[in-house]
């Protein structure tokens, strides 16, 4: 599973330009032939999220696993005379995450970021005093132009237990959800593996793909962080301790039976778990609960810690766990208190 | 019907947003009495039909009051004390000292706690204890709390129903049970009562914390018309007078983009026939309430608004006049009754076509 | 020209009654059909010539920021909210219309003589400032307004360049969005290879709420917002981007706060603009949202796009925007819309 989660945290994918990412699953699924049954579905919607339908042998429930395929990233706003680019932010990035580190753009551009002398050092800079540097002499000779997009441009790395990436949120999710389609036989439930975007600037895709599947049960895969580092806002999470099953985090109340189904699955299944309560962020579950006449909802989340920094780290057992625990949740009848 | 039993009922039964199973359980027995069916939706909604006597199809006027009320939740558990996170919008001030219950595996009585005094800084006395400050302590041994509490679970305040002088009540979850009692008077009067639409009543969840259910349950009914009954900002020394509303002075009817111009006059109208005192509270923009959510439902829902005169919201001691609940719930009965084909068709723009001329109906 | 009309129309988010009135005039003869729907949006058909089953939104909100009368006090001054965005520096010493009667009033604010030097500094917050209208009691002022009524700034349309010698400017309130709605309703003269709906939303300035009833009921298989955009031009010694400028053209927006424009819309505009050998620019990127916002996440998704008339000093009392702008929007508009049927 390494190596998938290698190609997809590496890939550019920054909110509203999936392309890549989406192409390596859809590659994935088309040459390994995970989707290749009676009534099983490929297709991409409106807005660009991947929808994988894996049809069940009847007598199940409709279910919905969301994962998202876009990273937070910068916009160009304004190329100045030199060539410097003035810019603003999708998604959740910070000043204090960007300064002196490298970007990349769609077509392999890479960029420093820089910011002007500080008139109090022990201040963070806002946004508006960073720019980024691609090396042009000026702006005619810049490659990058107003509009353009870039993510964080870090390797991946594999330090054994423990993995280091960029956009581990939610590439990881989008790994174990593609790894529990590699894992699920066959079974009674409609599994619909779908690949959401724009996540990161308002569960814009999980709204549509949401509605569009009209699902009767859902889970996000995501990322939550942890309280296991020095000082850490305190949090019953951590490293190790087996995937994070949701109780609520700043934007949801994760269905109490869907809770309990994942709670009793890992039991009886002998899979560690955690139980999660986040207080800022929130998933993609949040959008699919509210479509059209509400859906039970809830998220097995992937510990990680420096989330939304370009070295998010997670646990490999977890990640395996979390497969685990999804393949044997599907694999059973669902019943919800 | 008993107001204040009622009440009492209803505000001290447990229901925090996302896990009203107590609450609905009262609830559903509640609307049931005077219903022609109930039923629960996926969410947790309760959703109660009577049907009205016009002729099919008929139309439904959805009424809304939400059954969850603002709670804590446990994020932590630490040598036997509870780091606690909010569920909905506690104000952090309110919290120390409040006496609260846990919903473990058993139901612990704890209260909420921080560093005595005593041993504080003198000039962190001067400052309010931040959240994260503050604990939950059951007074157990830390080998028994890990045995009966897990992280996630639920935290509801423990305030009793409390009778105060000139038909006044305080207690906690007034927000928003106090509309629930409002719409359980007003199905009791409707049984008495002729009414032509459909009526759908619905005890919301989630309310707290984004309107969930009214979202959902509004998509589900597809009403003609929507009222939500929600409590308001009731008049008291140090709010500006035109954010707030009178105590005892009945019902707020809501005014502004969320409301519907012809659902706000047909309650204002509905209040001056039947004489029952009301007033009028303009809203320029969000209300902060399920009207916001069920306007926008599909393809747009005519919202009306009304609201109970509430001091202290959001703490363990909301205080209330029993009479502006009453009034509310005969309120909502006067209107339901009016509702008829005038109304529906004063609702309704009629489509033009090309040929006629603004105002003419062409075939 | 319609928009002289639409900005002196009073048209607050949640009482568009009176913009409202002059579209439904101005379009009625120019569309199949129209209806208005439960919170206030007027949805008109303009059917296709059939070549084309596509079914195509096109948006513009006919809403705007103002006030809403909040208390009549004793002395028969009133107070008020804010309806939508508006920032409390620009309204002191302000004159406002009130309520369907358009009864004037003035905003007052202490007489400089009497302020102290530090208090000069602060910005007076609009719920210590007052609305005056003459009366000299509550009883007074109750003959004339009432608790409720919607207010708006009251500016008069102007033309800063009539011979047309510079940019065509002109100077009035609400550009934002009647220079949008009076985009749509230059549209509405060409029939398209599709069925076009126009849809004047309202309530946009509180959230997209029109865009998002009518977008749901519409259910397009495109979508385009038509708005006015901030131009921020003044002067300033840092080289960076002024979001839009008046007389570069159209602004075709890539993405905002709202929604990421989709790319083969973007692309549309910018290759029609091209050919058309006409001036266009980028919207700075990040910045404001429009009715897209709400629409593209309608539904299964919609593909959306916003094009936007360049204006200064939008939500204010005088906003100043480019006729010519304006009239390469609607050429910009109305031959990609044509590309757009023939796709």
């Amino acid at each position: 599973m390494k190596e998938t989660i290698k190609k997809l945290v590496e890939a550019f994918g920054p909110s509203g330009y999936e392309g890549t990412v989406r192409d390596l699953i859809r590659q994935a699924v088309e040459e390994e032939g995970l989707a290749n049954g009676k009534g099983d579905e490929v297709r991409i919607d409106a807005l660009g999220n991947l929808v994988v339908l894996k049809k069940g042998t009847g007598g199940g429930r409709k279910v919905m696993l969301a994962g998202h395929m876009d990273e937070i990233g910068v916009v160009v706003t304004h190329v100045d005379e030199k060539g410097f680019l003035r810019f603003g932010r999708m998604g959740g990035i910070r000043p204090l995450t960007l300064l002196g580190g490298r970007v990349r753009f769609a077509d392999g551009t890479i960029g420093v970021v820089g910011a002007e002398k500080l008139e109090d050092r022990s201040k963070v800079p806002g946004l508006d005093k960073l720019f980024i540097d691609v090396g042009a002499k000026d702006k005619e000779a810049c490659p990058v132009r107003v509009g353009d997009v870039a993510g964080f441009f870090r390797p991946f790395e594999d330090l054994g237990d423990r993995l280091v990436a960029k956009a581990m949120d939610d590439r990881i999710g989008c790994a174990v959800i593609l790894q529990a389609l590699r894992e699920l036989k066959t079974v009674a439930h409609d599994v619909y593996f779908v690949f959401t975007v724009q996540e990161e600037v308002g569960l814009r895709g999980a709204t549509t793909s949401g509605y569009g599947v009209a699902p009767d049960l859902a889970l996000s895969v995501d990322v939550t962080t942890t309280g296991d580092t020095p000082e850490a806002h305190t949090m019953a999470v951590s490293l190790g301790n087996g995937p994070a099953i949701k109780v609520k985090d700043g934007g949801m109340l994760a269905h109490p039976g869907v809770k309990n189904w994942l709670i009793e699955t890992a039991e009886a299944n002998e899979i560690p778990y955690q139980l999660e309560v986040l207080e800022g962020g929130t998933t993609d579950a949040r959008a699919i609960q509210t479509s059209r006449a509400g859906v039970p909802a809830g998220c097995v989340s992937i510990p990680c810690r420096y989330v939304h920094t370009p070295s998010e780290m997670v646990d490999y057992s977890d990640v395996t766990n979390a497969v685990k625990l999804l393949v044997a949740a599907l694999s059973a009848p669902i019943e919800l208190e | 019907m008993e107001t204040a039993k009622l009440l009492k009922q209803l505000t001290e039964a447990r229901g925090p947003s996302g896990y009203e199973a107590e609450i609905r359980e009262i609830v559903r027995e509640q609307f049931g009495r005077y219903a022609d069916e109930t039923r629960v939706d996926t969410l947790g909604n309760v959703i109660a039909l009577k049907r009205g006597d016009g002729p099919e199809p008929r139309p439904t006027v959805m009424l809304a009051g939400h059954m969850d009320e603002i709670g804590l939740m446990v994020k932590q558990i630490e040598k036997g004390f509870l780091h606690i996170t909010t569920v909905g919008g506690f104000d952090p001030r309110v919290l120390l000292g409040q006496q609260v219950i846990v919903h473990g595996r058993q139901e612990l009585p704890g209260v909420i706690v921080s560093v005595p005094p005593h041993f504080t800084d003198p000039a962190d006395r001067e400052k309010t204890v931040p959240l994260d400050k503050m604990f939950v302590d059951v007074g157990l041994p830390p080998e028994r709390v890990e045995a009966l509490v897990r992280v996630g679970d639920l935290i509801t305040v423990h305030s009793d129903y409390l009778e105060l002088s000139g038909g006044w009540a305080a207690g906690k979850a007034m927000d928003d049970r106090t509309a629930v009692a409002a719409i359980a008077i007003c199905l009791e009067e409707l049984t008495r009562v002729k009414h032509q639409w459909d009526v759908c009543a619905v005890a919301t969840v989630q309310e707290e914390v984004g309107h969930f259910g009214a979202i959902t349950s509004a998509y589900d009914l597809k009403p003609t018309v929507g009222i939500a009954i929600d409590v308001t900002f009731g008049h008291q020394p140090g709010l500006p007078e035109s954010e707030t509303v009178k105590m005892g002075k009945g019902p707020s009817i809501a005014f502004g983009p969320n409301i519907h111009p012809q659902v706000f006059d047909s309650l204002v109208t509905a209040a001056k026939d039947m004489e029952l005192p009301h007033q009028i509270e303009p809203v320029p923009g969000r209300t902060g309430t399920d009207a916001w959510d069920i306007q926008v439902s599909r393809s747009g829902v005519p919202t009306g608004l009304l609201g109970i005169p509430l001091r202290y919201m959001h703490t363990a001691v909301e205080t209330v006049v029993l009479q502006d609940v009453e009034r509310t719930g005969r309120l909502l009965a006067g209107f339901i009754a009016r509702l008829d084909d005038d109304f529906f068709d004063a609702l309704t723009w009629k489509p033009r076509s090309r040929k006629g001329s603004e105002g003419e109906e062409v075939a | 020209m319609w928009l002289k009309e639409l900005s002196e129309a009073v048209g607050v988010s949640g009482h568009e009654d009176e913009a409202r009135q002059v579209i439904i005039k101005a379009i009625t003869d120019q569309v199949d059909e129209y209806r208005v729907d439960s919170i206030g949006n007027v949805i008109a058909l303009k059917k296709g010539d059939g070549s084309s089953d596509l079914k195509v939104m096109v948006a513009a909100h006919m809403d705007e920021v103002g006030f809403m009368i909040s208390q009549i006090e004793e002395s028969g001054l009133l107070r008020f909210f804010k309806v939508g965005g508006l920032d409390d520096r620009i309204l002191p010493a302000k004159v406002v219309w009130i309520g369907d009667k358009k009864v004037p009033g003035v905003i007052g604010i202490k007489p400089v003589h009497l302020t102290e030097q530090g208090e000069r500094k602060k910005p007076v917050k609009h719920d210590k400032l007052v609305i005056d209208i003459g009366a000299s009691s509550k009883a007074e002022a109750e003959k004339l307004v009432q608790r409720g009524d919607y207010a708006t700034f009251a500016t008069q349309f102007v033309e800063l360049d009539p011979e047309g010698k510079g940019w065509r400017t002109v100077r009035g309130k609400a550009f934002d969005d009647r220079a949008g709605c009076a985009v749509l309703i230059e549209l509405l003269a060409t029939q398209y290879p599709f069925d076009l709906y126009a849809v004047f939303t309202v309530q946009e300035e509180l959230g997209l709420r029109g865009a998002r009833v009518s977008a749901f009921a519409v259910a397009p298989d495109f979508a385009f917002t038509l708005e006015c955009t901030g131009a921020n031009e003044i002067p300033t010694p840092k080289d960076i981007s002024p979001s839009t400028r008046l007389g570069h053209g159209p602004a075709i927006t890539v993405m905002d706060r709202s929604f990421i424009a989709d790319r083969r819309l973007v692309q549309l505009l910018i290759d029609t603009a091209e050919e058309l050998d006409m001036p266009y620019q980028i919207k700075q990127p990040g910045v404001g949202g429009t009715d897209s916002g709400a629409i593209h996440r309608s539904r299964e998704g919609v593909p959306s796009a916003t094009v936007s008339v360049p204006g200064r000093y939008i939500h204010s009392p005088a906003a100043i925007l480019s006729l010519d702008d304006l009239d390469h929007t609607v050429h910009l508009m109305r031959e990609s819309l044509i590309k757009l049927g023939n796709w």
